[in-house]
């Protein structure tokens, strides 16, 4: 994806790498930062930032009829009126937003 | 020209798996066959539930299952003997199935002539969640003998599946296994779900979970 991105606009190599990382969406930001210089190696990303933006989960409480925001993902209940809530809206994205290439 | 930019992307970096996860499950409905996914952690009784389940289903309807491991045949061998034709996917050193891996194992099966297939993901709790694998039932499976708080502990892959069954429940005494604590942790992390209690040993709850999976079929 990246190799594609500094075709199309030209650049040489990219600088930084924006993310959405949702609660739900399975992947540990220090996995992940941990894991990053090494996958970047020998690639146009070398020496790039890995810009974390962490999404937190949110649903939809049928009973306040209101998005609420969890503070954790193993409680799956309206923090307000503890109605059980399934409906979830976000937190599941691993999205590459942005790449900052030079 | 060597000036600094931000160039928006926003993709999704599992959209190849997804992607190919969606045209599997079109291919799936288009045959008019009902596809199921097994995760749960190594040990918590899935090829023993699922040798059990093919053997009952085999009677009335057209089954197969493809399973996957990271060295061994042996779950293959397993469940070969319900004499349901079974294919391995040995993953090497990948922890989890992806989307390409099954379309790859089902090249030359003929979806057509069957009723339901069963997909049994490397035992796993964490990485399977992230994976579609054009599915359209996951179920989670967690025994009476791991401890009743493993939901809890990973919560995505219980909040990413569809049914949840509690596997061994034979052993549930000898273990002092805390059935309503258990179905509490279940709750807690995916409200709603559908919960089936069984042993694969003696059969007990076998009856309820087959009674789903065809109403699946008739729909």
């Amino acid at each position: 994806m990246a190799t594609d991105e500094l075709k199309k606009n030209n650049g040489t190599r990219v600088e930084a790498l924006y993310l959405k990382l949702g609660g739900l969406s399975g992947v540990v930001k220090d996995a992940l930062l941990f894991s990053w210089e090494i996958a970047c190696q020998r690639t146009p990303l070398e020496k790039a930032r890995l810009e974390i933006e962490e999404i937190p989960v949110i649903v939809f409480c049928a009973n306040c009829r209101e998005n609420k925001t969890l503070s954790s993902i193993n409680n799956f209940f309206c923090p307000v009126c503890h109605a059980p809530a399934s409906n979830i809206l976000q937190g599941k994205e691993l999205e590459v937003t942005a790449l900052e290439i030079v | 020209m060597s000036q600094t930019r931000l160039v928006e992307v926003r993709q999704n970096v599992l959209k190849h798996n997804d992607v190919l996860a969606r045209e599997l499950r079109t291919r799936f409905e288009a045959a008019n066959i009902f596809v199921v996914s097994l995760v749960s952690s190594p040990g918590s009784g899935k090829t023993a539930f699922l040798e059990k389940t093919l053997t009952l289903l085999k009677e009335k309807y057209r089954v197969a299952a493809l399973v996957g491991d990271l060295a061994t045949d042996n779950d293959a061998e397993r469940l070969a003997r319900s004499n349901a034709p079974v294919r391995q996917i040995v993953t090497g050193t990948v922890c989890h199935l992806e989307a390409a891996m099954v379309e790859n194992a089902l090249a030359d099966w003929d979806l057509n002539e069957l009723d339901f297939l069963f997909i049994e993901n490397v035992g796993n709790l964490v990485c399977p969640s992230s994976y579609d694998l054009g599915e359209q039932l996951r179920i989670v499976l967690m025994s009476t003998t791991e401890g009743e708080d493993k939901p809890l502990k990973y919560p995505t892959i219980f909040n990413t599946a569809d049914v949840a069954i509690i596997t061994k429940m034979d052993l549930a005494e000898a273990v002092e296994f805390d059935l309503a604590k258990a179905r509490n942790s279940i709750e807690q992390v995916r409200p709603g779900i559908r919960i089936f209690e069984l042993s694969s040993k003696t059969g007990a709850g076998m009856e309820e979970w087959l009674e789903f999976l065809e109403s699946h079929l008739k729909e």
